[in-house]
């Protein structure tokens, strides 16, 4: 069983990692100028990938026990503990969110000028909130991240978003908040049937009956399913997204939604295999109507953010197909596609954000011919498009690949309707392309278009680094992975209860 | 001499807190008269001083135990904890204060004279061991409430606030002393310990009982501001002086609780399955009314009132939940209720200066932008209310909900969630309004040190909570555990 490995170093990363952005945003309090409240904001956020590095570094990938740990008493009347620690799956995405708040701070640099210090410091709190969220390890320590990391995000969108800001900021914190209070109480009938605790590592070793366990996992899904999100909840996204400043595109599409996949991950699989197994037809039927849907609507969006976001609800139909086919290579696949779906698409809303930022518009139609005023953001356009529509060479490639044969192996139907989206994932992502890059410009204010600059060049490269790196050499990602995903398949089917032949078929998938 | 000492100790020292109060209470009246209109600032600093002694005293008797004047006062620590609530939002309400009257040109002594004898009463309501204590301490404070929601007399609605509130809970009142004379009638005491022994033994088919219990979960429900007896709640903390409504929702609300959780859990202990069918239904409907009518207020105090109502809704989940878990779960939220309620209407009293009264939402407007502090602070106790971590409110609403999941009550835990998320629309609704609208104008702040103390100690106090619970936790815990 699963352990948590405490003083695997003299210092408390971890700790650090969640605190720092705080204070820098304590900090961020007491600072007026503008331009100094960015370097600061900017400085933290550094420090916070630099973190990463003795992390990744002193990361051992060949075990799947909880690293990093650390556990000290919080609040004991109701055994609630401070406990964190990173497997394989959450240390990639812990290294995801700094990226991620680099760059979204790197790109805020001159789009926003109103309330410049409030706005870094939501950035460094949200920081703090996801971070917090990957490596929790007590159910009410993560109920704590997640709920906190509404606040900033909320205040992102209703202060520096779109037009239309109010209605999207409050459209996404009701969703998100309607689907967590149901995962609170099941979080809390966790704790009584699990006999009081809230410890994850403990609550995954219990066996919970299987009325309980479905219950249970409805209510996590609730909340997971919103966040993802899957079709029907999904209507939040695209308004969010539009509405959202470019930093908080960013980190919504790179980080937050990824967080109810994550959910699934951590909590609902290895508490609640018996319920996973019976909830998966209904969920592979929602992933793939969300790949489907999602792609259809992308084609019909004259919003170059809208595009996208409906481009994320089929992307991550994929990632939950591959996650609930329950096998290494859905697995496997769905979360190296979590990854890629951060990179790739944080990327293509950077990319808005630098052409909006100059021409104030995010109609689709407004651009054409850009390529030849702006050959650099066009190659980067470019690039990022191929990813996304996973051409091979590219991350995209190998995590939908993986994540269709992992599926094909147990639901063939479902695999080949899938593979259809990413046909049709080719088609809307090159017509966005060939209408705002290729041709003649259509637009006369286009003819004077500034190609990037130097600050935008270099937030975007780490991504275009990622692209090929994960594209080239996936086991970069799947190595760090493995042992996790593998235990957490082995866990599931240690702890299956009932229904024999499905248990039965979950042994020989593993065994493939 | 001994015997002198021990008469001092059977007699003075149980009830030295309240003394103290009443004391300070009675000497501002007299004091009034040798101060003059403009320094009359100085009698509310006078009275928070005895607050502060009064809390003192208190903290010295948490040793000390036991029952006084043959059963009539007790001295416990449920009630000690309860005493703590009413002195913080005593406190809080006379900091709050200060200011507002002098604006309103009603700085008067008998202002803050009211608020102590208000609060010897809640004291006494926590201490009662009988029903004629009881009643005695609820009319002290119901009283004193109802000239102070009246205070500003030359304004059309304050009066009706007085008025309304008076002829409501006069009715209220009425009620209270049927269920308890029929109570007495059966079993031929007033003594909640008494009551509880004859219940223990009586039939419990009895419908005399049953009407009984009725009739106090009518009257308290009133006091509490429940479903549905929560009619003259919006008019009353509208038309009330603001400083006046922060008290009300956090004081005598609290009182009702402090009672309602020692008659319900104790004296009435045995029939606990049949007042936990109509508390749940209660609290269903206290959650729903109050959080569904808040949606389209467009008056904050209004909106507060209704916000108020809802909350009333989650602490009569705790009550419906039962138990020590359950009656702990009560006891923590209500403190924390205080706390953040108070701070939410201090930032209200904020916007209140001479010849505006800054009581619509859309008063607020821009305010993150003309006066960042305030909006800040408002925006903690705004999430606070709708129960976010990492404020304190989550975690008194995780408490009851947890108690109720623990007592079996889950669809009640459901719906107290479910009603909690919507009331993030209202409360989210004003945030909006601070920081995402233009302001209107210059927004001046009526600032005054006396309000901003007040803020600090709040908004400290839901942050510190809601990172750190664990030392409040445990001593609502350790204030209910092993007592009932």
């Amino acid at each position: 069983m699963l352990e948590l490995n405490l003083h695997q170093l003299d210092y408390p990363l971890l700790s650090l990692l969640i605190f720092i952005p705080v204070l820098g945003s304590f900090l961020l309090l007491f600072i007026r100028n503008a331009a100094m409240v960015r370097r600061i904001a900017l400085a933290f956020s550094l420090v916070e990938l630099g973190l990463c590095l003795p992390l990744l570094l002193n990361f051992n990938s060949a075990t799947p026990n909880m690293q990093f740990g650390e556990s000290l008493s919080w609040i004991a009347a109701w055994n609630i503990n401070y406990r964190i620690g990173v497997d394989g799956i959450s240390v990639l995405f812990v290294a995801l969110s700094t990226l991620l708040t680099v760059i979204s701070i790197m790109v805020s640099w001159t789009a926003i000028q109103d309330r410049v210090r409030e706005f870094m410091i939501a950035m460094l709190f949200l920081e703090a909130a996801m971070i917090g969220v990957f490596v929790s390890l007590d159910l009410f320590l993560f109920y704590i991240f997640w709920e906190a990391m509404l606040i900033p995000m909320y205040l992102l969108i209703g202060i520096w978003g779109g037009p239309n800001r109010l209605y999207a900021a409050i459209k996404f914190f009701l969703y998100t908040l309607v689907g967590s209070v149901l995962m609170l109480i099941a979080i809390i009938a966790v704790y009584f049937a699990a006999g009081r605790t809230f410890d994850v590592l403990e609550i995954m070793n219990h066996t919970f009956s299987t009325s309980f366990q479905f219950w249970a996992f409805a209510a996590f899904f609730a909340a997971f399913a919103v966040k993802v999100p899957m079709f029907p909840v999904h209507t939040w996204l695209p308004d969010a997204h539009v509405e959202a400043p470019t930093a908080g595109s960013i980190i919504l599409a790179g980080i937050l939604i990824k967080m109810g996949a994550y959910g699934f991950l951590r909590f609902s699989l290895p508490f609640f295999p018996d319920a996973a197994v019976a909830w998966t037809p209904a969920i592979m039927t929602l992933s793939v109507i969300a790949i489907i849907y999602g792609a259809y609507m992308a084609f019909a969006q004259k919003d170059f953010k809208k595009l996208i976001a409906y481009s994320s609800v089929s992307h991550m139909g994929f990632v939950t197909l591959g996650m609930f086919a329950l096998n290494l290579q859905g697995m496997e696949g769905g979360i190296l596609q979590m990854l890629n779906h951060g990179v790739s698409t944080g990327a293509l809303f950077l990319a808005v954000g630098v052409i909006y930022e100059r021409t104030h518009t995010r109609l689709i139609a407004d651009y054409g011919g850009i390529a030849a005023k702006v050959p650099v953001y066009a190659t980067f356009l470019l690039i990022i498009t191929l990813s996304s529509i996973g051409l091979p060479g590219t991350n995209g490639f190998i995590g939908e690949f993986t994540i269709l044969l992992g599926a094909f192996l147990h639901y063939k139907l479902a695999a080949v309707i899938a593979s259809l989206g990413i046909i049709l994932g080719a088609g809307y992502m090159l017509w966005l392309y060939q209408r705002v890059a290729l041709g003649k410009i259509t637009n006369p204010h286009n003819e004077h278009l500034a190609d990037m600059n130097m600050r935008e060049v270099v937030a975007a490269l780490p991504l275009v680094a990622l692209v090929f790196i994960i594209g080239l050499y996936p086991n970069a990602a799947f190595g760090v992975m493995h042992a996790s995903v593998a235990n957490l398949l082995q866990h599931m089917h240690a702890k299956m209860q009932s229904a024999p032949a499905v248990t039965q078929t979950l042994g020989t998938l593993i065994g493939n | 001499m001994s015997s002198t000492y021990q008469q001092f100790q059977q007699i003075i020292l149980p009830i030295l807190p309240e003394l103290v109060v009443i004391g300070v209470a009675l000497s501002v009246l007299v004091l009034d008269f040798f101060i003059e209109k403009e320094r009359k600032a100085i009698l509310g600093w006078y009275s928070l001083g005895g607050i502060i002694i009064a809390a003192y005293a208190s903290t010295k008797l948490m040793s000390m135990g036991g029952i006084f004047f043959d059963g009539t006062f007790l001295l416990d620590p449920f009630s000690t904890y309860f005493k703590f609530v009413f002195y913080i939002a005593c406190g809080l309400g006379i900091l709050v204060s200060m200011n507002y009257l002098k604006i309103e040109d009603i700085h008067r002594g008998e202002y803050y004279a009211l608020m102590l004898f208000a609060t010897s009463g809640m004291m006494m309501m926590a201490s009662a061991g009988d029903l004629i204590t009881l009643y005695l301490g609820l009319e002290l404070m119901a009283l004193s409430v109802y000239i102070l929601a009246g205070f500003m007399r030359r304004d059309n609605r304050s009066n009706e606030a007085a008025i309304k509130y008076l002829v409501l809970g006069a009715f209220s009142s009425g009620i209270m002393i049927y269920g308890m004379s029929l109570l007495y009638g059966l079993s031929g005491t007033t003594s909640l310990s008494g009551i509880l022994s004859f219940l223990q033994s009586a039939d419990l088919a009895n419908p005399v009982i049953f009407l009984s219990m009725i009739m106090l979960i009518v009257s308290f429900g009133f006091k509490v501001a429940a479903v549905p007896f929560h009619m003259w709640v919006p008019d009353v903390y509208e038309g009330a002086p603001t400083p006046v409504t922060a008290f009300m929702s956090a004081g005598p609300k609290v009182a009702g609780f402090a009672v309602l959780l020692r008659i319900f859990l104790y004296t009435l202990g045995p029939l606990h399955e049949h007042s936990t069918a109509i508390l749940s239904g209660l609290a269903v409907l206290t959650m729903a009314v109050g959080n569904i009518m808040a949606l389209s207020q467009t008056n904050i105090k209004r909106m507060l009132a209704y916000s108020s109502i809802a909350h009333a809704g989650y602490a009569l989940v705790g009550l419906a939940a039962g138990g020590q878990e359950g009656a702990a779960s009560v006891m923590l939220y209500v403190c924390i209720y205080a706390l953040m309620n108070m701070g939410a209407f201090g930032v209200v009293i904020l916007l209140r200066k001479a010849g505006e009264r800054g009581e619509e939402i859309t008063d607020f407007a821009g305010l993150g932008k003309t006066n960042k502090t305030a909006a800040f602070l408002m925006l903690i106790f705004l999430f606070s209310l709708t129960g976010i971590p990492p404020m304190a409110g989550f975690v008194g609403k995780f408490y009851i909900f947890k108690s109720a999941v623990q007592a079996g009550l889950v669809w009640l835990a459901v719906a107290g969630v479910l009603f909690s998320s919507i009331s993030a629309y209202f409360y989210l609704r004003v945030i909006m309004v601070m920081y995402m609208s233009e302001p209107k104008g210059p927004i001046e702040l009526s600032f005054a040190p006396s309000l901003a103390l007040a803020l600090a100690i709040s908004a400290t106090s839901v942050i510190w909570i809601g990172v750190y619970p664990t030392d409040l936790l445990n001593y609502a815990r350790a204030s209910i555990i092993g007592i009932f």
